[in-house]
């Protein structure tokens, strides 16, 4: 098998919003050390940033302050964050935010210069090539290189400190081992652990990018790191169909959420975001759905904004609208919501860090939807975690000399990767393959592959992710039970998770793409696992809809704490931590 | 939800097979091809990036699609977003890049 090996001072994994700004800080602040950044994808567009993005959405506008924004989060999320953590990224929103005018976002602006606000903590952009701008300026940084399309598989870990990560390269079909003095893990959030709201032809139409599958949470469970958090789950409220936005019809023209008789409903069930959420679930069980944005009445201008909006961020939308002509200034958008994710931009899931993003384990860093405790934090958060990130990895790799892969370690990864090419015309000759085959993984009655009949798998990948989802979706809480779980489900889920874990051990791939999919599986399948014992660790129902524990409906001020995890000799060990207010250390 | 390749269309550059966030897109026999339209996530990075608009994306039937195709011409101050329906009659929006979204 053919192999790339690497050496450099920092790893960043991931190169979405987090990832990115941690590589153009690195350049700007420390341009001695060498950075490797390495993206699953091509980090032009990869992430969850890809389509753009319609709003700044967390900025701290004229007459409020950064403890302002601790407040709002704090309150959103009835009071489960970190408030130090939460503290350091809205101190630098305003500053992150020049940073990307600078770099050529077009932000709209009053009269006097100042940039236009959309409600308390909003500016308003063309984020259509909000990526392709981080991307360029990560790119032409002469101290880091870009690796695209090597999807990180592990850490490696040397002397009790994480000393670099394994991955595969897709596009070359290799191997790529890179050792470093410090990483920093910034590869997002965890999607498709549920069964999505078009499970056919359009499963991938979800709120959050199908291609972020939790590896970073997994990587970390693997390893022994520290999690928090994870049951606060968030749960998109959207358009009806396209998954498209509704903050741009909310708070950009003020529609109210009406139901089906034309009732505006919010105020009954307060406004937090689980609060929204938990309003449409409860006017459609009670039979007064579908819930509307009521846009009707708007004017022929605004509507020509709204559709060129959303293709700045969501096209499927405006797409949806001139097709069908119904048109929002006649008729309502409807609103429905996703299934669950685990995503720290939004929520408290991710990492459990200090104050220098540092993780519990030494040497390894998070940024941005993978570092926990901080919600709210959008796309500013998740750049001013990567600055912070990158400057405390760069001060940690300055006092560490580069870790050398023992060629041993170097020799297992490979066996280990090679068990899922084997039979398969990819284990019998990976380096003469030129072209990938067009189905992803194998299957029983796939071509592509050596061996007889009797020794292949009965699953494919795919039908295994059908399988997690399905359980996830009945027993833990997804979108058949109204986001609502009993402790008996979650038991069964975690039944079914572990059965489809011991099946992911017997898949096999027919390329790079394949075994791509496979580890994909295998870390959702982690992730799903520790998501269910975090559910299931707190005994209450603090967010409706986010984590609806039919057994204990009521908030218990007992569970004021946070549900962490560690992955100990393969099983999930909940630990409770105390609350971490802002001024304090965790 | 997906992207269509109209492969008499196609030179083959490659551009596509780069940005897709997902790896979905790739050459072959110099045509760039779609490994399973069910995984696309409709980022529409694909059909932007096309130098010669032969990348569409279209809504599936189960989100209320009908027949629709949508391409885009990215032009140094534009992009224009060119919608064609099965009638062949077609709509376009223009997006002026140095301009922000009104809401």
């Amino acid at each position: 098998m053919k192999t790339l090996t690497k050496q450099a001072d920092i790893l960043i994994i991931g190169g979405g919003a987090a990832g990115c700004y941690a590589a153009i800080t690195l350049a700007e602040k420390h341009p001695g050390l060498s950075v490797i950044l390495a993206d699953k994808a091509n980090i032009k567009r990869s992430g969850c940033l890809a389509a753009g993005v319609n709003a700044l959405n967390a900025y701290i506008t004229p007459g409020h302050t950064p403890m302002d924004y601790v407040r709002y989060a704090e309150k959103d999320a009835e009071g489960i964050v970190r408030g130090d953590l939460l503290l350091s990224l809205a101190e630098g929103f305003n500053r992150v935010t020049e940073k990307l005018e600078q770099l050529g976002l077009v932000i709209l602006k009053n009269p006097d210069g100042s940039y236009r606000t959309r409600g308390n903590r909003n500016i308003k952009i063309n984020g259509e090539n909000i990526k392709p701008l981080l991307a360029e300026a990560a790119t032409r940084s002469k101290n880091v290189m870009v690796l695209n399309h090597v999807n990180m598989v592990d850490y490696l870990q040397e002397d009790g400190a994480v000393s670099g990560a394994w991955g595969i390269d897709v596009r070359e079909e290799r191997m790529v081992f890179i050792a470093a003095s410090a990483v920093i893990c910034a590869t997002g959030g965890a999607a498709g652990l549920y069964l999505p709201n078009h499970p056919g032809s359009s499963r991938h139409k979800m709120w959050y990018s199908p291609f972020n599958t939790g590896a970073g949470y997994a990587m970390g469970l693997r390893a022994g790191a520290e999690m928090t958090t994870f049951e606060m789950r968030f749960i998109a409220l959207r358009c009806k169909g396209t998954i498209a936005p509704t903050g741009t019809l909310a708070q950009g023209i003020g529609a109210a959420q009406v139901n089906a008789r034309g009732e505006a409903y919010q105020t009954a069930y307060g406004n937090t975001t689980s609060e929204r959420l938990f309003a449409v679930v409860s006017e459609n069980l009670a039979g007064r759905g579908p819930c509307y944005l009521k846009t009707s009445g708007i004017t022929q201008e605004e509507q020509e904004s709204l559709e060129k909006a959303y293709l700045n961020m969501a096209p499927a939308q405006t797409m949806r609208w001139c097709e069908t002509k119904l048109e929002p200034r006649y008729y309502d958008v409807e609103v429905e919501g996703t299934e669950p994710y685990v995503v720290g931009g939004h929520t408290g899931s991710g990492y459990w860090v200090d104050e220098k993003r540092q993780t519990t384990l030494k040497g390894l860093f998070a940024a941005g939807d993978v570092a926990g405790g901080a919600p709210q934090k959008y796309v500013t958060g998740a750049l001013v975690e990567g600055e912070i990130a990158a400057d405390a990895a760069a001060e940690f790799a300055k006092d560490r000399k580069t870790p050398v892969l023992p060629a041993e370690t170097v020799e297992r990864k490979k066996e280990w990767a090679m068990h899922f090419l084997q039979g398969t015309s990819a284990g019998a000759n990976v380096a003469s393959r030129s072209c990938a085959d067009t189905s992803p993984s194998m299957g029983a009655a796939a071509p592509g592959h050596l061996w007889p009949s009797e020794k292949l798998p009965v699953y494919d990948t795919d039908s295994l992710e059908d399988a997690m989802q399905q359980a996830m979706d009945e027993y833990a809480g997804g979108i058949k039970t109204s986001y609502r779980y009993t402790e008996a489900g979650l038991f069964q889920a975690n039944a079914h998770i572990e059965r489809i874990e011991r099946l992911s051990d017997f898949l096999r791939a027919r390329d790079f793409y394949g075994l791509m999919k496979i580890f994909e599986l295998k870390d959702r399948l982690m992730v799903s696992r520790a998501l269910i014992a975090h559910m299931s660790a707190r005994k209450e129902t603090r967010w409706h809809s986010f984590a609806e524990n039919l057994d204990h409906p009521g908030k218990d001020a007992a569970y004021e704490k946070y549900v962490n995890s560690r992955l100990e000799d393969g099983k999930i060990k909940i630990l409770f931590r105390p609350l971490v207010k802002e001024g304090d250390t965790a | 939800m997906s992207v269509f390749v109209e492969r008499e269309k196609c030179v083959g550059c490659g551009g596509c097979t780069e940005v897709c966030p997902g790896n979905l897109l790739f050459l072959r026999e110099g045509k760039a091809q779609i490994r399973d339209v069910r995984d696309c996530w409709g980022c529409t990075a694909c059909v932007k990036e096309c130098p010669k608009n032969a990348i569409f994306y279209y809504l599936a039937a189960d989100l209320g699609g009908a027949g629709g195709r949508l391409y885009a011409e990215d032009t140094p101050s534009t992009l224009n977003w060119v919608m064609k329906w099965p009638d062949g009659s077609e709509e376009r929006i223009l997006v002026d890049k140095k301009k922000a979204n009104e809401y």
